[in-house]
């Protein structure tokens, strides 16, 4: 993109061909520069695309079950072996990779959704709003997080809704805080002034100048968070408080597989395996993120 | 400095009120019924009617607000519903092993992760930097109950070198000071026990400690990076010390504060992980009482566990706070 700037405004007066350029532009090109963060991307595509086509990539039913299979070692036929009930541990992975993403975007968008309003409001009014909603904040950070999602599921139930929407809680303080910290600074700037000078509302500040202008680090933290929310919530699906059978999802499959430790290590293997790169892969493009969207933090 | 930390220590009272305030509504939380919750669907009405009187739920919700917290200042977090122990005294029995485990995987991690980022920084592209840093990027993505089952695997069911759960052997005896096994395995001069406690500590403390291991890495890494850059840091180079006393007095010194916020925040990690840990290697600590009261759905323990938890989380974080005035102390607390 370029455009032609004249210095003086004279009408004959030479014109510069210079390269316009915006913060996303850059971003994504300093994004796009580092190979651990397209590594990241990578690994998040392929996820996303084994989502969308898993029966494509499946090679049996998930939860179809074979009990005169029970913990067959990987062969040509069940490429990473079977479970208990004799299911393809391969294409239980496969559709894992549905409810992974379907953890991440729930999960991180509760977080989201109810952070960024608290502290948008909190950052934007202050005094006593701001008070009260981050003396809420600190009240939930004083629980060490993986602790008040296992209480808030065993509250509201196992069941994988319940353990998203529990994940989804636990992650609101660091959206809340890191939002409010932007607002502070960016509600002081002049345009805001400006805005509020010539009369624009309250609501019309917020969500039309101060939100899209606080994006960069909420974008961060959701890509940072999805990793979390997927170990989180696997690990409450391990502890039997997540995902219920015959739901393929990972940390059920470890649990599942913990009575077979000794015989069919496999079992244990791969979904570990899985989480681990896929958790991997956001962490790896969320540093790469917030590298390229605020290059002062980068060391 | 007293002045600090007493105003510190009033400020905790609102937080702290707070968390009661949640521990006590997740047991009104529950949808429908808490005692028949507990009790299951085969309780009897009578069973169902003597629960609710015990637990006072028949009263108004503030009435019963203000008794849990009367209980809970004069230190009486109530009695298990399924066993009828009282949970103050299972938490004095259990919090050791908890302690131990924690003090374990932390102190491995401040001591691997910290001297990891240190040698990473002053080598900074070297392939000591490179593998360090890739395996820091791995532990913080690491599902811990995974590897736990892998180290079990591994290092009980494959080479038979470590137990697989427990404290301690059953052949081995131990007289009990404090209830943390090695500590009290020195103080009676018992080194088999000592030995014995060690490789039930290794595995569990190892997987707990991974991600808050490779989270110091990293920030100690980053830190130094920074630190070095610095003209103080020039100047004691251009003056002839050796690089030891550069790096560790100099540098490390002024890099720790960020590390020490870390490690604040990660030992509430390592009290949460420790549910997980706990499950996996059959520790009897507080993480696996919490984990089975759960599921048991004994909802007074469960109540009292996490107020614990996160009170002892505050402290922790109150002590953190405290100590950032010994590594920077141009830190104002007026």
């Amino acid at each position: 993109m370029s455009a032609e700037i004249n210095p003086t405004g004279h009408p004959k007066a030479g014109t510069t061909k210079v390269k316009a350029s915006s913060l996303w532009l850059d971003s994504l090109s300093r994004l796009l520069r580092s190979k651990t963060s397209v590594i990241g991307l990578f690994i998040i595509l392929t996820l996303v695309v084994t989502a969308i086509f898993a029966p494509y990539f499946a090679t049996h039913d998930p939860i179809e079950q074979d009990l005169l299979n029970r913990y067959a070692a990987p062969s040509s036929e069940h490429w990473l072996g079977t479970d208990g009930l004799g299911r393809d541990i391969y294409s239980r992975i496969v559709y894992g990779t549905r409810i992974s993403i379907q953890i991440g975007v729930i999960a991180v968008g509760i977080s989201m959704v109810v952070g960024v309003l608290l502290g948008i409001i909190a950052g934007y009014f202050g005094r006593w709003i701001d008070n009260v909603i981050m003396r809420i904040i600190d009240i939930l950070m004083a629980f060490p997080s993986i602790l008040l999602a296992i209480a808030l599921v065993a509250v509201l139930g196992p069941s994988l809704t319940n353990a998203m929407i529990a994940v989804g809680i636990v992650g609101v303080p660091h959206f809340a805080r890191i939002v409010r910290s932007t607002v502070l600074s960016i509600k002081e700037t002049e345009y805001i002034e400006a805005a509020r000078a010539s009369g624009v509302r309250n609501g019309e500040i917020l969500f039309r100048h101060i939100l899209p202008n606080s994006m960069a680090p909420i974008i961060v933290q959701a890509t940072l968070s999805i990793g979390t929310a997927i170990l989180d919530a696997a690990g409450l699906s391990f502890l039997g408080l997540g995902a219920q059978p015959p739901k393929p999802e990972w940390g059920a499959m470890l649990s599942d597989a913990q009575e077979a430790l000794q015989t069919a290590p496999w079992a244990i293997t791969f979904p570990g395996l899985a989480i681990l790169i896929v958790v991997l892969g956001f962490n790896l493009f969320g540093d790469g993120l917030r590298d390229a969207l605020d290059p002062r933090l980068k060391q | 400095m007293l002045n600090y930390i007493i105003r510190r220590l009033v400020f905790l009272i609102p937080v702290l009120l707070g968390v009661t305030l949640i521990a006590f509504s997740l047991m009104h939380l529950i949808p429908g019924d808490p005692a028949r919750s507990m009790l299951g669907e085969k309780a009897t009405e009578e069973q169902l009617e003597a629960l609710r009187e015990e637990l006072g739920l028949n009263d108004p919700l503030a009435v019963q607000y203000g008794r849990y917290l009367g209980q809970v200042v004069t230190g009486d977090l109530g009695k298990s519903v399924k066993s009828d122990i009282s949970v103050a005294e299972e938490l004095a029995n259990r919090l050791p092993a908890t302690f131990e485990l924690t003090l374990f995987a932390m102190g491995v991690a401040i001591f691997v992760g910290v001297l990891a980022g240190v040698i990473a920084a002053v080598k900074q592209y070297s392939w000591f930097d490179n593998i360090s840093m890739t395996g820091a990027l791995f532990g913080v993505s690491m599902p811990i109950f995974w590897l736990g089952l892998m180290m079990i695997w591994l290092f009980s069911v494959k080479l038979g070198w470590l137990p697989p759960s427990g404290r301690l052997s059953h052949e081995i005896e131990l007289t009990t000071i404090t209830n943390l096994y090695l500590l009290d395995s020195i103080l009676t001069w018992n080194w088999e026990a000592f030995w014995d406690s060690f490789k039930h500590l290794l595995m569990p403390g190892l997987a707990l400690g991974t991600i808050p291991m490779a989270i110091i890495a990293r920030m100690t890494r980053s830190s130094m990076l920074e630190v070095m850059r610095q003209d103080y840091i020039r100047t004691a180079n251009a003056k002839g010390l050796s690089r030891f006393p550069v790096i560790f007095q100099h540098a490390l010194k002024n890099a720790f504060l960020p590390v020490l916020t870390v490690i604040g925040l990660q030992f509430g990690y390592l009290l949460g992980g420790a549910v997980l840990t706990e499950t996996i290697f059959s520790w009897p600590g507080v993480g696996r009482y919490v984990y089975l009261s759960i599921l048991g759905r004994d909802y007074p323990v469960v109540q009292s566990t996490i107020l614990v938890i996160a009170a002892i989380f505050v402290i922790v974080n109150l002590i953190t706070d405290i100590l950032y005035k010994y590594f920077d102390p141009r830190i104002s607390y007026d």
